[in-house]
């Protein structure tokens, strides 16, 4: 079988490609296909892919967001519609408010639910080590986020805090 | 240890051992994770890039796990050396270009592997022959809470481990197997298949990842979502999924035995045979006519070639091995003569 495009080399690349419904079974040579192949890249570059859900999530009703700058990098909201890529950890609490949104329509959720990064301790003397409370974790994470300047992210950390404490009060 | 001590070693997920290895190569589990106090790759400068490095470096002495393993800079690689490790699933394609301060950490068994400023800070990949997902989960799990002690990684309570493309936000997990199903390809039932595999949120690849095509009946099967769902509600998904695609393809070969025994024989004694006696031979015809011998092995109609042989062939052929094979830039042409003989002396010895 002969390659589709150019009709000189065998095919030994199978393609099938949907486009508006419709199935093509394509036959290619490895040219052909490696330049198909890139030519589909530059179409449908991730970047891209991300950029489009960015603009669907905010229709021209926050006019501000693009000048929004994560003052720890420098990357602005334009930048990340840009690139598709994020500058620093930080830029996820100075985007929180866009960003969550965009991550509710990649995974359908915007809220983690897996392992963390528990710094564990050690029993001084026993070896045995134990995880600190998740109470002492966010006590932590709410100094190093007021150190690190991110309010938004201090000032939610501070209302679970309260939360567990109060909640601890009512037990005791 | 160098990268010529590889070439005279079998990767782990190349022995062809584990659950399910006639149907399932490899199981590998891959991690994102960047440190809180640096830019992400892409958009840090270079002195950051370098800290990162620095600091990952004054690390991984510490850590158990990472004890007998070996840092390359990637920067002071030559390309063939670049694309050798590609070869060989250490690294990704992307990761051998542009490679300033980027670097690769490999244990000296080739089961853990960790990229240094490639899209993040840090990828930390664990590679398991056959059907093995969760012990691959369990031994990078234990790796990445010996790092947390000694790293501040970048993470938030909802967004959960924070990652460049947020694709990748919340666990930062990729597991991924990579199954060889020429049944499912040769009855036409594979579209159908795979068609079922994205509406699941799952991401099929070819056998070099991200970007490539499907070759030799080699597909790789990924999660896409990684927020949101635990790290073992996520494998405990991909499992159930792959089981489905192994009993599939498993259906597909007894079929084609029973209904079509003469032509599947044919097909496969045709391959071995064309692989025994070719003088030059592409890449891309290796892998399909190594994909039936394979089959052919799995079936027990090729009886005087081992898996795991079968397995290596896969790689020492490919463009990159074959040149530290013969310590010489070749060709393409050349390389297409090189390959022949390669298999012939390999395949005739046996």
């Amino acid at each position: 079988m002969l390659c589709d495009i150019c009709g000189k080399n065998p095919a030994t690349v199978h393609l099938t490609e949907i486009l508006d419904e419709q199935m093509n079974e394509l036959h290619l040579c490895e040219d052909c296909a490696r330049t198909k192949s890139s030519a589909m890249e530059q179409q449908f570059g991730l970047s891209d892919l991300l950029a489009g859900m960015v603009d669907f999530e905010q229709p021209n009703k926050d006019e501000g967001s693009a000048a929004v700058k994560c003052p720890n990098c420098n990357l602005t909201y334009a930048d990340f519609k840009k690139i598709g890529r994020l500058g620093c950890g930080q830029c996820y609490n100075v985007f929180r408010k866009y960003l969550a949104p965009l991550l509710k329509r990649i995974h359908g959720s915007s809220q983690h639910v897996g392992k963390s990064p528990l710094k564990t301790e050690t029993i001084s003397g026993s070896g045995v080590t134990k995880r600190k409370t998740d109470l002492q974790e966010l006590k932590d994470r709410l100094v190093k986020a007021i150190e690190q300047e991110a309010f938004e992210e201090a000032a939610r950390l501070r209302d679970q805090i309260k939360k567990i404490e109060d909640n601890k009060a009512r037990e005791d | 240890m160098q990268v010529n001590d590889l070439l005279n070693h079998t990767s782990e997920w190349l022995k062809g051992t584990g659950p399910n290895s006639d149907i399932v190569i490899s199981s590998r589990i891959r991690l994102a994770r960047n440190l809180s106090k640096f830019p992400f790759p892409h958009w840090a400068s270079k002195t950051q890039l370098e800290g990162v490095l620095n600091e990952i470096k004054t690390v991984v002495s510490q850590v158990d796990m990472l004890k007998s393993s070996t840092l390359f800079m990637l920067g002071d690689m030559d390309s063939i050396d670049k694309q050798f490790l590609v070869e060989r699933h250490l690294m990704s394609i992307e990761h051998a270009q542009k490679t300033e301060k980027k670097a690769l950490l490999v244990d000296d068994e080739e089961i853990i592997s960790v990229m240094i400023n490639e899209e993040d800070h840090l990828r930390i990949q664990l590679m398991q022959s056959g059907f093995n997902l969760f012990e691959a989960r369990g031994i990078v799990n234990r790796l990445d809470d010996a790092l947390a002690k000694l790293l501040d990684y970048a993470y938030l309570d909802d967004f959960g481990y924070l990652t460049a493309c947020p694709t990748n936000t919340g666990t930062g997990m990729r597991g991924s197997v990579m199954l060889h199903l020429p049944a499912l390809v040769m009855s036409r039932q594979i579209e159908r298949v795979l068609a079922a595999v994205a509406k699941l949120s799952f991401t099929t690849r070819g056998l070099y990842g991200e970007g490539t095509q499907a070759s030799g009946n080699f597909f790789q099967i990924s999660n896409q979502v990684s927020l949101g769902h635990g790290e073992e509600e996520i494998i405990e998904n991909i499992n159930s999924l792959i089981r489905q695609i192994i009993e599939q393809e498993t259906q597909a070969r007894q079929i084609l035995l029973s209904k079509n025994r003469e032509i599947l024989e044919d097909r496969i004694n045709r391959s071995f045979g064309i692989l025994k006696s070719a003088r030059i031979i592409s890449s891309q015809e290796t892998i399909e006519l190594l994909s039936m011998v394979r089959l052919g092995s799995d079936l027990g109609m090729v009886k005087d070639i081992d898996r795991r042989t079968i397995n290596e062939l896969f790689i020492i052929t490919q463009p990159a091995h074959l040149q530290k094979i013969e310590n010489k830039k070749l060709s393409s042409d050349e390389r297409d003569l090189k390959r022949a003989e390669l298999i012939r002396k390999k395949l005739n010895l046996l």
